[in-house]
């Protein structure tokens, strides 16, 4: 399997990097990680005539908390993230979505925002920073924009990303105390996309309450869902069974999968609902500081 | 003079660490596509989109023109070397490229051959094929119906779809069966289409000399001297006469069936070389791979079982629709064209049978191989151990006591099958005894029976397997008429060390080490001293290779008979040496001995150096032997496996808790590499059983052709597996061996899916087809109001 | 289409090749250094035959282009030992017979390297999770766990 023939550009800045894909517009490619460009590369589904790899530019590895963000740059990639104290800590919906993403080696190379920039609903990190309510930090020859994540997936593989842009950074808000979140990911085996995954993300009020909810739903539609019915339903109101029970249902409710070769759409609707249920009660009895 | 022990020499019996391992653990092994010959060219294939299509038109003047193309090569031209066909191992004919027309999607359409694979994969781009789609025929069903398409147009005779029509037993005896039976079951199963998937997949460098005539060809092979033969009598007017054509199989990254065939990558890889009059390498991809090469098994079965009231066995009915692909390319013996699969009354004393298998062709990739198989004895196998769960649920008797009721005593060995097997050796109840207490069984069952009342679902599954392995004899066995025997060819130097060379072909299973096992015990030298080859047909002894787990019962026989030869030699040199008549002389302690005598002894490295420098008057010089086995019956290992599991209610996620192996493979050479063995067959057991299979869309599109979809498990959902043995030799092996590699991928698959059968089965649930996974078990779950 | 030279230190030498942008890093690799000791087993960065050390990180060599490494310091199976001794998981994969076929084994040898590299005392199911991005299809990973233990144990002692 060999990719077709193309121009590689290896820019030293991030202005230069977006001139470049200013200038060949659709027949760029930025290339960060690479590890879903250069597989579609080598399946020939994809033949850009400009491949711009952004690795070079110095700078972009970041990986910090300003505040009451976590601002994580454009060449993080998802194993940083694994092994990142901050992340473990802080965020245990992240913390358990990483370790499943592909496998060790893909993950040294694949990048968060490359991640968010492929815009596969199949993807893992899409949901999980749905649920936590992320904003993208887009970069253009025109200058930077943010973008709530809610606002970034538009289509299956298609994006808020012009020709011309990239995702400079994503800001994660750090949830505050009495928060937590859990990733519940069915799998056919290790390392491949979910059949279906919930990221789940809670913050108590004092009396116990649902102050915050935010839940992503992958690979139950034509793009990363938002599930936010169930959100909307939850907050405020206290994590009972009965409650989460409903939330999992609205969850299901906005899901829209398709059958393909990892299961049919029923089955996938129905853990959608379960999964959804899973998550929150591990996400309440972490904001509780439980161990589960 | 201390003894030597085999302990020292490492002999039979000893966990001696493989020879193999320094080359690989280094990255120096030398597989087929770590050969880079000056001036090699490279070959990749244009495909077909499309099941079943007439191909109107091949434009390749844009390949042509793609910087580095050298040709592009089509069926048009291969007629004109008369190559455009050529047989299969079954006895039919395929298309080497696609003539007039495709018959399924992946077929092989044209060939383009260019100085680099980059270029050749551009060129495989610039190839303009124009296609007229034709019906295309998927369900093995359909295709016996009479108004199907018959797909086999090339074939004048072909008035169906039907392959074959084969049958064996007894009709009569077993419709007598059925009618007295007190109880009666008939189970539908499907063993779906599976595929070997070597981590190397397959590809050659043919290397044709134009000056001498001579053809190396260095290929993904388990089984060169097959290959050459075919090779030989299938191209022989194009160049590749026998004499003049060498196989090199060099280290191969596991075969397990997949390398058993001859694929069109092979002979366009030679067609190349001897047109450019340059080496041509050819490697498939993995997805050409799974797509087009060597899948496995594809058994629609029902099978039907009679019995007493009291659970005696009075006769099994079998009826399978075998879905081969376009063309029949399966690897069987040629007497038996549906291979081993009359060993189906498995492990029980079963008194009528009547088996029948009808072949068809589909739209599909061809094959049929024989995966970690002895020719269909893992479908085989399968069926038994399904049905006999179903029909101990049907009594509602315990699985484990319907199988001692029925199994084959220890005291009826030999035993005759009815199908017409004799059973070598055997004690399943001890093996099945052995497994029940490791993974204690009664406590399972209870704690089972505890968890159904709060809801909870747990599985115990057991198979109790018998294999068949180690074909020949000749007599009965052979492929394209060559007899199933190898040979052994065994070397002493003058210094006592060994060369031994083998007709067989290791693909990982650690010939080198294990064969020169066998000949430190039977000669005494130590396996250090001893170097064993294979691979090469200018060097190594004619035989049919390595599959159906037949390299220990056939060549390990060989290798300790030629070793044997070779000590009848040694013995008279010795008597010379040490002055006595040969009848004194014994083989004691790995030494010949005068009897009586202690101390008066010669050692094998002492007659060597005897052999060439001081041989008795009269005696040919030298000490070396060959050997060619047929062997007098086929071997047949057999153990139980119990499988525990626990399955999540609601999304149908399930975990392997525990899986006890216990195997007899008779005499073990070295424990390390048996228990290896079967980790990994189990492995490949549990990866059929719960994720792997190819499957097609109505318009014969496969949806499981790469590593994407088609799945390998990883470290971290296989299960840990506990191994335990019983050591029943066979009586008419040399040294009582009787292979193991397939057993676990034989027996395994029952065990899985008996175990999720059983999880369910007190709602109701009889079968679950392979693969298991948790949307089938949700879905059922669901129909059962529990999830 | 661009071409490239891209230079490398591999296995501590530092070699160079004049390449075509899209050439993948086995290949260059394989075809072009002939260190051969790196596999390619599948066509979907599936199963780590390929896996390298990319300055000390396992990486998928199938999966990146030649050019990105560029100047980095690249290590494969043929650089593990020092010399003849060699590198404790290599000892171990023999030990315990963590091998069959041998087609998978340096990228599992290259990948347990980047874990204990990064988690020296790793538990077993750490192990199977560290070597989840590589498929042997012959051993059932059984022996290749204890294999890595094997290597951790010697190296904590200092081996």
């Amino acid at each position: 399997m060999i990719p077709q023939a193309f121009d590689y550009h290896a820019p030293k800045t991030l202005a230069e990097a977006v001139g470049l894909l200013a200038r060949f517009g659709d027949d760029a490619k930025a290339l960060s990680g690479g590890q879903s460009l250069i597989p579609l590369m080598k399946l020939r589904f994809a033949g850009p005539a400009h491949l711009v790899d952004i690795n070079g530019i110095p700078g972009l590895d970041y990986l910090q908390e300003e505040g009451s963000t976590l601002k994580i740059g454009a060449l993080v990639r998802q194993a940083q993230l694994e092994q990142s104290p901050v992340v473990k800590a802080k965020f245990p919906l992240l913390a358990d979505a990483v370790r499943m993403i592909a496998d060790p080696q893909v993950r040294n190379r694949g990048t968060l925002a490359g991640n968010l920039a492929h815009g596969d609903p199949a993807n893992d990190q899409p949901a999980v920073m749905l649920a936590l309510g992320a904003q993208v930090v887009i970069a253009g020859s025109k200058g930077e924009r943010t973008l709530p994540i809610d606002k970034f997936f538009i289509g299956t593989l298609t994006t808020a990303l012009n020709a011309g842009e990239l995702v400079k950074e994503i800001l994660v808000p750090i949830p505050p105390a009495n928060s937590g979140g859990a990733y519940y990911k069915i799998e056919r085996r290790v390392g491949d996309f979910a059949i279906v995954a919930v990221g789940s993300q809670v913050t108590l009020d004092k009396s116990g309450n649902c102050q915050k909810v935010g839940i992503g739903l992958t690979n139950a539609g034509p793009t990363p869902i938002k599930a936010t019915k169930a959100e909307a339903f939850l907050t405020g109101k206290a994590p009972s069974e009965a409650n989460l029970t409903e939330a999992g249902r609205l969850a299901a409710e906005m899901s829209d999968p398709a059958s393909d070769t990892r299961a049919p759409a029923d089955y996938k609707k129905a853990m959608v609902q379960e999964l959804t249920i899973r998550t929150l009660r591990t996400a309440v009895a972490r904001a509780k500081g439980g161990a589960a | 003079m201390s003894k030597t022990t085999s302990v020292e020499l490492g002999g039979i019996g000893q966990a001696v660490k493989r020879k193999e391992d320094s080359r690989f653990i280094q990255g120096k092994g030398r597989y087929v596509e770590d050969f880079y010959l000056p001036g090699m060219v490279y070959g990749a294939f244009v495909r077909s989109p499309f099941a079943h299509a007439r191909v109107k038109q091949i434009d390749t003047s844009a390949a042509m023109k793609v910087p580095g193309v050298l040709a592009v090569i089509t069926a048009k031209e291969l007629h004109g070397v008369k190559l455009a066909w050529m047989p299969t191992l079954a006895g039919d004919t395929q298309a080497v490229l696609a003539d007039e027309k495709v018959l399924f999607q992946s077929q092989e359409v044209a060939f383009v051959v260019a100085e680099s694979q980059y270029q050749a994969a551009d060129g495989v781009a610039a190839v303009e094929v124009d296609y007229e789609e034709l019906p295309v025929v998927i369900d093995p069903f359909k295709a016996l119906e009479p108004n199907a398409p018959i797909l086999r147009t090339d074939k004048k005779d072909q008035k169906s779809n039907r392959i074959f029509h084969w049958e064996v037993g007894d009709k009569k005896a077993t419709e007598d069966a059925f009618r007295k039976a007190g109880v009666v079951i008939s189970q539908k199963t499907h063993y779906q289409r599976c595929h070997p998937a070597p981590m190397e997949t397959c590809g050659c460098v043919v290397d044709h000399n134009p000056a001498t005539g001579h053809t190396d060809i260095y290929m993904t092979s388990q089984a060169p001297h097959a290959h050459r033969t075919v090779f030989a009598l299938v191209a022989g007017h194009a160049g590749l006469v026998e004499h003049k054509t060498r196989v090199i199989a060099p280290d191969i990254g596991g075969g397990f069936g997949n390398k058993v065939p001859v694929y069109p990558g092979y002979v366009l890889a030679a067609v190349a070389s001897v047109i450019l009059g340059r080496p041509c390498k050819w490697i498939e991809s993995r997805s050409e791979n799974i797509q087009s090469t060597g899948f496995a098994r594809d058994y629609h079965t029902t099978t039907e079982l009679a019995a007493t009231k009291e659970g005696r066995l009075l006769g099994l009915r079998v009826k399978t629709v075998a879905d081969h692909g376009a063309f029949n390319a399966h690897a069987n013996p040629s007497k038996w064209p549906a291979g081993l699969f009359s060993i189906c009354t498995g492990s029980y004393d079963i008194p009528a049978a009547d088996v029948q298998v009808d072949a068809v062709y589909t739209n599909k990739a061809p094959g049929g191989v024989a995966y970690r198989c002895s020719f269909r004895v893992t479908e085989a196998s399968y069926i038994i151990e399904r049905a006999m769960d179903s029909l101990a649920r049907e009594l509602k008797m315990d699985p484990t006591e319907l199988r001692r009721k029925n199994f084959v005593r220890a005291d009826q060995f030999p035993y005759a099958t009815c199908l017409g097997w004799e059973y070598d050796s055997g004690d399943y109840h001890k093996a099945m005894q052995v497994a029940l207490d490791a993974i204690g069984y009664d406590a399972l069952r209870k704690e089972q029976a505890e968890k159904r009342k709060k809801g909870e679902l747990m599985g115990i599954g057991i198979s109790s397997f018998t294999e068949i392995v180690g074909a020949g004899p000749r007599s009965k066995f052979d492929i394209l008429g060559l007899s199933m025997n190898d040979g052994v060819e065994i070397r002493v130097h003058p210094t006592g060390t060994v060369l031994a060379r083998t007709g067989v072909k290791s693909q990982g299973q650690g010939h080198e080490t294990t064969f020169a096992q066998i000949i430190a015990e039977e000669l005494g030298i130590p396996e250090s001293n001893i170097t064993l080859e294979e691979g090469d047909t200018d060097t190594a002894p004619y035989g049919l290779g390595t599959y159906a787990s037949r390299s220990t019962p056939v060549a390990g026989a060989a290798t300790a008979l030629a070793a044997r030869r070779i000590r009848e030699k040694a013995k008279k040199i010795a008597a010379y040496l040490l002055e006595a008549s040969e009848q004194d002389i014994e083989w004691k302690d790995y030494q010949f001995q005068v009897k009586g005598v202690p101390g008066k002894a010669k050692t094998m490295a002492e007659v060597a150096f005897a052999a060439y420098t001081n041989p008795p008057p009269g005696m040919e010089t030298g000490l070396e032997t060959s050997y060619y086995y047929d062997p007098p019956n086929l071997t047949y290992p057999f153990g139980t496996y119990v499988c525990v599991l626990d399955i999540d209610s609601k999304t149908g996620e399930f975990k392997i808790r525990r899986f006890v192996a216990v195997d007899d493979c008779g005499t073990i050479i070295n424990p390390m590499v048996v228990d290896g063995q079967i980790h990994g067959g189990l492995t490949e057991g549990f990866a059929i059983a719960t994720m792997q299979e190819i499957r097609f869309d109505e318009q014969g599109n496969c949806l499981n052709g790469s590593f994407m979809d088609y799945l390998l498990p990883t470290a971290v959902e296989t299960p840990r597996w506990e191994l335990g043995k019983t050591v029943t030799p066979s009586p008419h092996h040399p040294i009582g061996a009787k292979g193991v590699g397939e057993s676990p991928n034989v027996g395994s698959p029952a065990a899985f899916v008996n175990a999720f059968v059983d999880a369910l089965s007190h709602l109701g649930v009889k079968n679950i087809d392979m693969p298991v996974t948790p949307w089938k078990i949700w879905r059922i779950l669901r129909e059962k109001g529990v999830a | 289409m661009s071409s490239h030279k891209v230079t490398v230190t591999i296995n501590g030498q530092k070699r160079s090749a004049e390449v075509e942008a899209r050439m993948l890093l086995v290949h260059f690799i394989r075809d072009y250094l002939r260190l051969t000791g790196t596999h390619v087993g599948c066509d979907t960065t599936s199963c780590g035959a390929c896996t390298v050390l990319l300055e000390g990180q396992a990486v998928k060599s199938c999966t990146l282009f030649a050019v990105q490494a560029e100047g980095k310091t690249l290590q494969t199976v043929e650089g593990l030992a020092q010399g003849t001794a060699l590198h404790p998981l290599q000892e171990g994969f023999k030990e315990h017979h963590g091998l069959q076929c041998g087609f998978c084994t340096p990228g599992m040898l290259m990948s347990a390297a980047g874990l204990l590299s990064r988690n020296p005392r790793p538990s077993e199911e750490e192990i199977r999770w560290g070597i989840a991005g590589n498929l042997c299809r012959c051993t059932g990973y059984q022996n290749i766990v204890k294999a890595v233990q094997f290597a951790s144990d010697k190296m904590a002692k200092g081996g």
